[in-house]
């Protein structure tokens, strides 16, 4: 009996604050002013400057979730095959990064990137052409992979780090040379991790507007930017949740696949 | 060879990683008020930081509002696990889903969400507004962490304990308790990290009078941030890391 009421004060908080505020974008995303029910918030995503916003950020964000993978698979190949007690001191790399504020971190790379900013005065250096993205979807796809990239690793690396060595020397017994290996036996065997990354970086990298705003000047509006606009600026709540329902069909796609293929939550990053 | 590649490899990742701390540091004594050039060097505004109110303020507000709601999600956080531990598997499976709904939904949502909550209440946006996002989007990192230890668990010692004469109470404190304290410790400070450097949800919810140093920052962005804004996060993240040298540092000599 007693145990039961333990559950209590979670239960409640879940409710009254997760559960209750999704309802409540529902709500203000399926009326409008009056309170009458209305498709018009949802419709919304159909206007030119709407569509064109979120084809944006879903082109940047898959974009920046490849690059994230790309570099963070044969990195965190490299770490697993570290000795074992530096586990959390690899894991340790990444978070540090998160003690200085992360807002102040994008800033540094206007610095990094500017017409005549360090890079450009180092490419300079070495006679290299210049390289001139800041205020370009390149300067914000650089920011996302910059922000995202530990989320992409800690996964990967956790799901290398728990495959057992002795799977792999079968494997090479059996003769497999090191590509088959890996394709066959180590690719498999850390896939919820990578399913888990892309849905760690694919989610934050497509509804950001943070980083459109402080490395994309101030012309390109990803979707996040139109809903953090509706609610500060123009104060039309409805509108923003409508389009908010529709940014979170694309979230829940992103979790179904997470769970499909990574039923035990194994490849969960911290 | 391949060693030397993979070496060249860690070493650009970490480059690039430490590459805007490495930068923040430098200007936090540049001279100039310009991110741009380089004025000489300067302990101007580490002296100017203790001067300026609205940015110690927004400190203490950082601050506070990180320790009491990553305490405040420890503590939820783990007496839910010790819960779900006793749940039949169904109802684990339920609320365990709803746990990742924060995790995994975007936080721009999250924060949408509870704004609107808070309106429809009319609870005054400020301190305690911010302090119960936080609280919320902590919990499940608390959950995450303590979860896997209490499936650890070995259920035989706590019953050993009370066949032994210890009430409940005593059984957990002193059984069950000691086992979990690594993965509570971990929650903590994953909640702690994830609570200071939060800025969106925090963006949503705080209200007019009321800052952390990330809404501090964004709003500075137009006019030019503050350096006195880098001398202190410059100090922040220098503490932070000395003091995880130290704590890493103690263990390793015992072993010697």
């Amino acid at each position: 009996m007693n145990k039961k009421m333990l559950s209590l004060p979670y239960l409640f908080w879940c409710v009254a604050f997760i559960i209750i505020p999704l309802i409540m974008v529902f709500y203000y995303g399926l009326t409008d002013k009056t309170g009458a029910f209305t498709l018009e918030n949802i419709a919304a995503i159909a206007t030119p400057e709407h569509s064109k916003a979120l084809w944006f950020s879903l082109l940047l964000s898959l974009i920046s979730t490849v690059i994230c993978l790309l570099l963070a698979y044969p990195l965190a190949m490299i770490l697993s095959k570290m000795q074992v007690n530096q586990h959390s001191f690899i894991v340790l790399i990444f978070i540090l990064p998160m003690w200085m504020n992360f807002l102040l971190r994008t800033i540094a790379w206007q610095t990094l990137l500017e017409k005549s900013g360090v890079i450009n005065t180092l490419l300079d250096f070495l006679h290299l052409p210049a390289l001139e993205i800041i205020n370009t979807p390149y300067a914000i796809v650089l920011g996302m992979v910059y922000n995202f990239l530990p989320f992409m690793v800690l996964p990967i690396y956790n799901s290398l780090t728990k495959i057992d060595n002795n799977v792999i020397n079968a494997a090479r017994d059996l003769g497999a040379d090191s590509f088959k290996t890996f394709t066959r036996i180590i690719l498999p065997l850390s896939l919820p991790g990578v399913i888990s990354g892309i849905t760690m970086v694919f989610v934050p990298a497509l509804t950001t507007f943070v980083i459109s705003t402080l490395l994309g000047g101030s012309k390109i509006l990803l979707i996040g930017n139109v809903i953090e606009q509706e609610f500060t600026v123009t104060n039309n709540w409805h509108l923003g949740s409508g389009l908010s329902i529709v940014l979170m069909i694309f979230i829940i796609v992103n979790m179904v696949l997470s769970l499909v293929f990574d039923k035990e939550g194994e490849g969960n990053a911290l | 060879m391949r060693n030397f590649a993979r070496r060249i490899y860690i070493a650009l990742i970490i480059i690039f990683l430490y590459a805007p701390i490495g930068t923040l540091m430098v200007l936090s004594f540049n001279a100039s008020k310009s991110r741009a050039k380089w004025g000489g060097f300067t302990f101007k505004w580490y002296a100017e930081l203790f001067q300026n109110d609205a940015i110690l303020q927004a400190l203490w507000n950082t601050l506070a509002i990180a320790l009491l709601s990553s305490l405040i999600a420890t503590l939820i956080g783990t007496v839910a696990c010790i819960a779900l531990q006793n749940m039949k598997k169904r109802n684990r499976a339920i609320v365990l889903g709803i746990t990742n709904i924060p995790m995994l939904n975007a936080e721009i949502v999250t924060g949408i969400s509870l704004m609107l909550l808070f309106i429809v209440l009319g609870i005054q946006f400020g301190f305690f507004t911010i302090l119960l996002a936080h609280i919320t989007f902590n919990i499940p990192y608390v959950i995450l962490s303590v979860m896997p230890r209490m499936k650890q668990l070995n259920p035989s010692t706590y019953e050993a304990a009370l066949d032994l004469g210890a009430s409940p109470l005593q059984a957990f404190f002193k059984v069950t308790f000691p086992d979990l304290l690594p993965g509570i410790l971990s929650g903590f400070l994953m909640a702690f990290t994830m609570s200071l450097d939060d800025f969106i949800i925090t963006h949503f919810t705080k209200g007019p009078g009321i800052d952390t140093l990330s809404t501090k920052i964004y709003t500075e962005v137009k006019k030019g941030i503050k350096p006195e804004m880098y001398a202190l996060s410059t100090l922040i993240f220098v503490t932070v890391l000395i003091l995880l040298l130290l704590v890493n540092k103690t263990p390793k000599e015992k072993k010697n």
